[in-house]
């Protein structure tokens, strides 16, 4: 399926000069290597949102939901919006990667992974609300047929309630397989590269024993077509049913017919707004642009495009719809000439602006791959499918068919702290995806790298649609020799044209200049080389700061042992962290010396 | 170069007039005056039913097909009341009458939207795949803007009748009946004549301009070397696609829900756009393996018909969900203004109503949920027969229970209609396939197309 011909006017999904090794070891970097300064920040902000939702979560079951802000009239509220948002989000997880799967679409390789992770963790957040709204959450498996001898009614199958307790069980059941089978080979990859004991025991165990033989990728493709094939009905049918338990009803505004296919529009355009919210980030925190590139955050915002375009006729067919019915009721419901002048005019109008307003902004091609923009876009659609759900469900309620009972909402303290919960929750989880799985499905991003990588789509460019991938100019071509240094290249220097180097370094890989050659010759001169013939090299990892991608770094610029490490005077330094990206500063490096020089000893 | 062969030619002709002769002989032999009802009542096969018929039929208006201009307006807006009013009798033959006029018209319409709709699916199935930038389907453009061909002769049929139609179709352009009737003048800025016109005109003219647009600079792109036409097609199919969207929810509540212009759904739109979209992809489907077998499509493999056979499929299953969604929501809110529109439709129309799930929905799955059965041109036939059966008997059913009541019957009318349309279809689209070469040379996928393996 990947070794297809693409044609050269399609922009590169992989840019820069990639080998399958950098694959391995940029998407296992996040892992591999230390968490920096500023995950912990935020790790720690999520984690205090969490507890505090969490203690308005006691609070509520301990008290009663009298502490939330619902009334006789609008019974249902901040709870079931939230509720509804967050399934919403858990769309697009399962639409990237099964019906992008069944559409072929190269670029969900990306992004499906992460996709996929915040989609459980937002369904484990949705589920949350019926739970604590039952009041009494240590009998929700009441929800469940059983038989009557347990304590609870036999349920009651008319009711589009339990055939949500279904939907989104199933849709969580099929969206972890999914997700898990994805990872089996990044598992594996994480396994074999990782030095920890502890790590490669964990990592074995999650990744089944995946040997990476042509029968395990066989099953492997058989199993995710099968698993799309599942998960594509799951993508419309849970917030089908969602749309259900408003649509059943005979409430003014709730019982419309384009609800179905309405909300499940809905629920994609919110699922990747928060997409793009995250990984715009994410990118950037972990490296990844490479494998994110802007041609990913462009598709992605066509997709909000079109499923804003959907919503955006649903609510004209909406309002339309509502003045051309005649029934006066419909001038009170969300999407009418009555709510855009009512007392949730606000309500209304945050709805319209985040949701259409805002987004018609993708149109323009500079906006679209205008980064800040996008995720400016992303948040205030997040905004406005919050309010969405609001609108629906508040402004809806609060004018009935009788006057007399006319109310509104305002939420109190603990229906806003478990909602914050929920997000802190949502971002411990994520946060902590982050560092221990790789982010990247690497295993299927390392398939389309020779028909959708930048150079080889340049390769093409220049010698024609049929050039071989000569051993020469093929970076992918020498492995897995290159990836060990082979012996005769450290025999002394090479003789290439021009001034001689020192051989251990690879100095291609930096892009450096001839001064900074140099440089590094005269400090490998006084720090000593690395002889592999004779030594080993040292594990760098073990300083602090360092990860895989730096290691890396270090071995490029002929660093191998401690005993090196321990001669660099401030003047190397200098020079390292101008040849070195992101080469860590001092105070988060601490003092090298004396770390090798104990390591050196031990 | 695929030219229409003279057999071929012949036969579009021979149907075309044996069609028109049909259905001049439906507009002649309907009754005229009341008597001549009475008459044809009398000597209908199910006379002996009659007085029952005329029972359950009052029964049935009084739930509110609204195609009975006084009776049922009045029986909506007073509700139950509306079979105990005095001038019953009379008023009752009289709308009989009426819906026996409108039968030759509403088979005519049927047919016309039928052929006309898998032209515009063609259209902007066409459009989608420039928009989506699609790799695999470039090499079946040449065969979808042949069938679109046929859009201009097709639109332009079905806007004239729905125009002419006047009454037979929409109660709401009787004068007396919207006097009488507050919801249907609080509906006037929308539902009056001028406006209805002047939309029909607004769709008629944006969906050929965009097919005249797309043709053009396809057989620019392969005549240039740069890629401006191409370009020029991706900006246009986006802007068609913006005007498809708007115009076809309003067309199918223009043409088909005003029908009945009490009852309303908001999903209405979208469900007729289901039926569109997949009757035009299994044309493409059936027109793509005919050209394939007379040998003039050698760059297509089974690759691409399988694709076509997974919309199919894909579609079918789209439709079905949406027809169970609009069904469920009405059925399980049971608002009696709103199950009218089931109601007639189960009553008076049971076999074709539950024959059509089967059809559209259960013979799909069957046949084409088997990657291997994708691949068989003859499967892939079968199939295709199927849903287009299928999705005639849906437009069938949007039309026939609104306009002509419990009165339907598939006749000569009926069948004269399909054969004209089916003539003109095929003599249109054939001809449209022999403009240009079917190698649309110059597409910058169109490599990526015919190296597509799946």
């Amino acid at each position: 399926m990947s070794s297809h011909y693409e044609a050269p006017i399609r922009e590169p999904l992989v840019t820069g000069e990639k080998t399958y090794h950098d694959i391995s070891v940029e998407v296992g970097a996040p892992v591999l290597g230390r968490a920096n300064k500023t995950w912990y920040i935020v790790f720690t902000l999520a984690l205090i949102a969490f507890l505090w939702g969490l203690g308005c979560i006691i609070y509520t079951v301990s008290t009663g939901i009298g502490v939330w802000g619902l009334n006789k009239t609008i019974g249902w509220a901040w709870d079931i919006t939230n509720f509804v948002w967050w399934v919403g989000i858990g769309h697009a997880g399962t639409l990237i990667s099964a019906v992008l799967l069944l559409f072929r679409q190269k670029w969900r390789m990306a992004v499906n992974r992460s996709a996929e992770a915040m989609t459980i963790f937002a369904v484990v957040q949705a589920g949350l609300f019926p739970i604590i709204h039952m009041g009494r959450p240590w009998l929700a498996y009441w929800v469940l047929p059983i038989p009557n001898q347990f304590g609870s009614l036999w349920v009651n199958f008319n009711s589009p309630l339990l055939w949500d307790v279904f939907a989104i069980s199933t849709y969580l059941s099929v969206s972890l397989v999914f997700w898990w089978t994805g990872l089996l080979p990044d598992f594996a990859m994480l396994r074999d590269r990782t030095t920890n004991e502890f790590q490669k025991k964990i990592y074995g165990i999650l990744s089944f024993g995946w040997s990476g033989r042509v029968k395990d990728w066989q099953r492997f493709e058989e199993v995710s077509l099968v698993l799309a094939g599942l998960a594509t009905p799951l993508v419309l049918s849970v917030h089908t049913i969602v749309s259900f338990d408003f649509a059943t009803s005979v409430v003014p505004g709730w019982h419309s017919t384009i609800f179905p296919p309405y909300f499940v529009a809905g629920a994609i355009f919110s699922g990747f707004a928060m997409v793009q919210t995250l990984l715009i980030i994410m990118r950037k925190v972990v490296n990844l642009q490479d494998y994110i590139t802007l041609l990913h955050i462009e598709y992605m915002n066509k997709v909000i495009l079109l499923t804003g375009g959907i919503v955006s006729v649903a609510y004209i067919t909406e309002f339309f719809i509502g003045w051309y019915s005649g029934t006066s009721y419909e001038n009170y419901t969300y999407l009418s000439f009555g709510a855009a002048t009512g007392p949730y005019a606000w309500a209304f109008w945050a709805l319209i602006i985040c949701n259409f307003v805002v987004p018609l902004t993708l149109w323009v091609k500079k906006l679209r791959r205008n980064i800040l923009w996008t995720f400016i876009v992303a948040l205030v659609i997040n905004i406005g499918m919050w309010f969405e759900r609001f609108d629906i469900i508040v402004i809806d309620l609060s004018k009935g068919r009788t006057p007399s009972s006319w109310a509104m909402f305002s939420p109190t303290f603990v229906d806003i702290g478990v909602f914050i919960g929920t997000i802190g929750f949502f971002f411990v989880l994520f946060l902590l995806y982050a560092r221990t799985f790789p982010v990247i499905a690497q295993a299927e991003v390392k398939t389309i790298l020779k028909s959708s990588g930048e150079y080889y789509k340049n390769l093409r460019a220049k010698h024609g649609d049929d050039v071989p991938h000569h051993a020469e100019s093929d970076p992918t071509a020498k492995e897995p020799e290159a990836n060990v240094k082979d012996s005769d290249a450290f025999m002394g220097s090479t003789s290439s044209e021009g001034t001689s180097h020192e051989a251990t370094v690879n100095a291609d890989a930096l892009n450096l200049t001839d001064t900074q050659k140099d440089q590094l010759d005269a400090m490998l001169a006084r720090i000593g080389t690395y002889n592999p013939q004779t030594e080993k090299s040292d594990d760098l990892q073990k300083l602090d700061g360092v990860g895989p991608v730096l290691e890396q770094h270090l071995h490029q610029v002929g660093i191998y042992k401690y005993d090196q490490i321990s001669k660099l005077t401030k003047e190397d330094y200098e020079l390292l962290d101008e040849v070195i990206e992101n080469f860590p500063i001092a105070t988060n490096r601490g003092d090298w010396n004396v770390q090798a020089t104990e390591l050196k000893n031990k | 170069m695929y030219t229409l062969s003279s057999k071929l030619k012949l036969t579009a002709i021979i149907l075309i007039v044996v069609g028109a002769i049909g259905l001049v002989y439906g507009f002649i032999s309907t009754p005229s005056n009341e008597e001549e009802l009475k008459e044809l009542l009398a000597a209908d096969a199910h006379g002996e039913h009659d007085s029952n018929q005329v029972d359950a039929t009052v029964e049935v208006e009084g739930h509110g097909s609204a195609s009975d201009a006084h009776h049922d307006e009045s029986s909506e807006a007073h509700g139950e009341t509306a079979h105990g009013e005095g001038e019953h009798g009379d008023s009752h033959m009289e709308h009989v009458l009426h819906q026996f006029q409108t039968k030759p018209w509403s088979a005519l319409f049927v047919s016309a939207f039928f052929f006309f709709m898998i032209a515009l699916g063609a259209l902007v199935f066409y459009a989608i795949q420039y928009v989506a930038q699609a790799g695999w389907s470039p090499v079946l453009f040449r065969v979808i803007e042949g069938i679109t061909n046929y859009l201009l002769p097709g639109s332009i049929i079905v806007v004239l009748i729905v125009i002419f139609a006047g009454t037979h179709f929409y109660p709401w352009q009787n004068h007396e009946l919207v006097e009488e009737d507050v919801i249907l003048q609080g509906k006037s800025g929308y539902l009056n004549f001028p406006f209805f016109v002047i939309r029909a005109i607004i769709y008629l003219i944006g969906w050929n301009l965009y097919r005249f647009i797309a043709t053009r600079n396809s057989v620019a792109q392969a005549t240039g070397s740069s890629l401006t036409p191409y370009k020029k097609n991706f900006k246009a199919s986006v802007f068609f696609l913006l005007f498809f969207v708007v115009t076809e929810t309003t067309m199918a509540w223009d043409w088909f829900m005003s029908m009945t212009p009490h009852w309303y759904s908001t999903l209405f739109a979208w469900y007729v756009f289901a039926s569109v979209f997949v009757s035009a992809i299994t044309v493409i489907a059936l027109v793509t393996m005919f050209l394939k077998k007379a040998g003039h499509l050698e760059f297509v493999n089974d690759s691409h018909l399988h694709d076509l056979a997974k919309f199919m499929f894909a579609f079918s299953v789209f439709w079905t969900y949406l027809w169970f969604g609009q069904f469920l929501l009405i059925w399980y809110a049971n608002i009696p203004e709103e199950v009218t529109y089931f109601i007639i439709r189960i009553e008076e129309y049971n076999l074709l109503f539950f024959g059509m799930i089967a059809l559209n929905f259960i013979f799909p799955i069957l046949m084409l949920i088997n990657s291997d059965y994708k691949r068989i041109p003859w499967f892939v036939i079968m199939a295709g027969v199927v849903i287009l059966v299928g999705h005639y008997i849906d437009i069938f059913l949007l039309v026939m229970p609104s306009t002509v009541g419990p009165y339907w019957s598939f006749g000569i009318t009926e069948i004269a209609g399909i054969l004209f349309f089916l003539g003109l279809f095929i003599f249109f689209v054939g001809t449209g396939l022999g403009k240009e070469s079917l190698y649309p040379k110059g597409n910058p996928f169109l490599k990526e197309s015919e190296n597509y393996h799946y």
